[in-house]
């Protein structure tokens, strides 16, 4: 059993806004599935089965199942963190591969920006219950010191440098520079990046991504449907989930979950990381895209520092061109959650859609990967592999 | 430097016994009696056989830094770390009563405990 050629990405989009104070998060969550069913030619009335995760208003599916007035026989409200999307991307060729839907909708939207949240710099106790949070709240432990500390574990285990991370913000700049809705327009260097004030060491600002309202949706539908649709069928081959944690006290912090979920999703794809012709990578910081791609084989474990060096992540001039989007370094990060724009720039690649000056020739073979939650403790990881027809 | 309030742990019924021992000023750590392996966070099921009851057994107090990162963007600066216990689990702390700049990983660390804004006190480490 295998999702491989089960089901296509018939509609894919992302809202314009980075900052919406004048929306309501259900809105958004509304105009963004709205946008997704007319890039697919479809409507609500042909939407029978509903993803979305904690960014969704109201506990569940259930809230915008009623906003939007859908009519389902299939409902999934997986959380993963930012990769959430990626996952609901392959349960939804799951769904339809079993006959449980046809026509899938996953949403994202948030307001994180005009909310005025501090997420990443502030310590939260999210939930009483998880029985981690009394070892971990009283320490400061925040979004950014965690990464902070995968970094610095990272560069004593490996001599990955300050300079080979901001070669990932340098890169994603190269790309936002032709994003006309970005937040970080402007192409920047090495220097700019480690001269910007430091969060937690040895992380910079500009290691960091940034905060935007928005979000962005997707349609999948089966084979039958896709086939009588006019947009460019963007198959979905392969994919992987997994849960990284601590294991009880015995960890390596310089590991992600795509280092399982990597393998899992090319073995099901047939394919290897060198067959790729554009990767989106997960990058709520630098740290994290650097050990993904090593994790994924792009490179050998340790070697990241020097791959993403020089350029080599940015279009047309280096061998794995990544988020050309800008991703969520320069261009957005809707909710707090980068897993669905990854997606969306990867079916824009292989529909020929993306930018003249970022498009990668030839791109029949694309991979989105993401990371949820919170890298230096516990955090979700998924793979999704897919290939023009 | 004014001292950072540290946030209060709350204590329930899996990890009462943990906190009662730091009141006296004891780092106890969760020990299974079938593996006899210690483990981090401490819960009432070892993580790693999930068989046996857990004990509380004295801790040397001994370990080395394994990572950490000086939170600047603070009002007041802190060092969130793991440090890797002499028992062998790896736990998430504080490094403390130290130049933070002098700081390195592999660093040999000793346990000491800090009061909390009105609960028992935490586990922290300072340099040897």
């Amino acid at each position: 059993m295998t999702i491989k050629g089960k089901a296509y990405i018939a509609g894919a989009y992302e809202h314009p806004t980075r900052h919406a104070p004048d929306k309501t998060v259900a809105q958004l969550h509304a105009e963004v599935a709205l946008g997704a069913l007319q890039d697919a030619g479809l409507t609500r009335d042909d939407v029978d089965g509903y993803f979305c995760a904690a960014d969704a208003p109201g506990p569940g599916a259930a809230t915008m199942a009623e906003y939007l007035n859908l009519k389902l026989r299939h409902v999934d409200s997986t959380e993963m963190g930012g990769t959430s999307y990626v996952a609901h991307a392959a349960h939804a060729a799951e769904a339809i591969a079993l006959g449980k839907c046809d026509v899938a909708l996953i949403t994202l939207a948030g307001r994180p920006r005009s909310e005025g949240m501090a997420t990443g710099t502030t310590p939260r106790l999210r939930d009483p219950n998880q029985p981690e949070g009394s070892w971990e709240f009283p320490y400061g432990l925040t979004t950014a010191n965690g990464y902070a500390m995968c970094a610095m574990r990272h560069m004593h285990q490996y001599g990955t440098t300050s300079e080979q991370l901001a070669w990932i913000k340098v890169a994603a700049s190269h790309h936002a520079q032709h994003n006309p809705n970005a937040m970080l327009p402007e192409v920047i260097t090495v220097a700019d990046v480690v001269n910007s004030p430091v969060i937690a060491d040895p992380l910079h600002r500009l290691d960091c991504c940034v905060i935007s309202d928005g979000g962005g949706a997707l349609v999948i539908v089966k084979p039958e449907i896709a086939k009588t649709l006019k947009r460019p069928p963007v198959k979905i081959i392969g994919a992987g989930e997994t849960v990284k944690h601590l294991s009880g006290g015995t960890f390596d912090l310089t590991t992600s979950g795509a280092a399982r979920t990597g393998p899992i999703a090319f073995a099901e794809a047939g394919i290897k990381p060198a067959d790729i012709k554009y990767a989106s990578i997960y990058d709520s910081f630098t740290i994290t895209v650097l050990m993904q791609i090593e994790d994924l084989g792009f490179c050998a474990k340790g070697a990241g520092g020097k791959f993403v060096a020089d350029g080599n992540l940015i279009s047309g001039v280096g061998k794995l061109p990544f988020n050309t989007d800008g991703g969520g370094l320069c261009n957005n990060h809707p909710s707090n959650r980068g897993g669905m724009t990854k997606i969306i720039e990867a079916v824009r690649q292989l529909r020929g859609e993306a930018h003249p000056a970022v498009q990668v020739k030839n791109c029949n073979l694309a991979l989105a990967q993401g990371t949820g939650m919170q890298l230096g403790t516990r955090h979700c990881s998924a793979t999704l592999i897919m290939e023009r027809e | 430097m004014a001292d950072r309030k540290i946030p209060s742990p709350i204590a329930n019924t899996e990890t009462q016994a943990f906190w009662d021992a730091a009141r006296t000023g004891r780092f106890v750590l969760p020990t299974c009696t079938a593996c006899r392996k210690a483990h981090w966070y401490p819960r009432a099921i070892c993580p790693f056989c999930a068989d046996g009851t857990i004990e509380w057994r004295d801790a040397s107090g001994k370990g080395t830094i394994y990572t950490f990162s000086v939170m600047r963007r603070a009002k007041e600066p802190y060092v969130i770390a793991y440090v890797t216990l002499a028992e062998g689990p790896t736990m998430m702390t504080n490094i403390v009563d130290c130049n933070f700049d002098a700081l390195r990983i592999g660093q040999p660390v000793n346990v000491v405990f800090k009061e909390t804004e009105n609960g028992p006190p935490v586990p922290m480490f300072r340099p040897q």
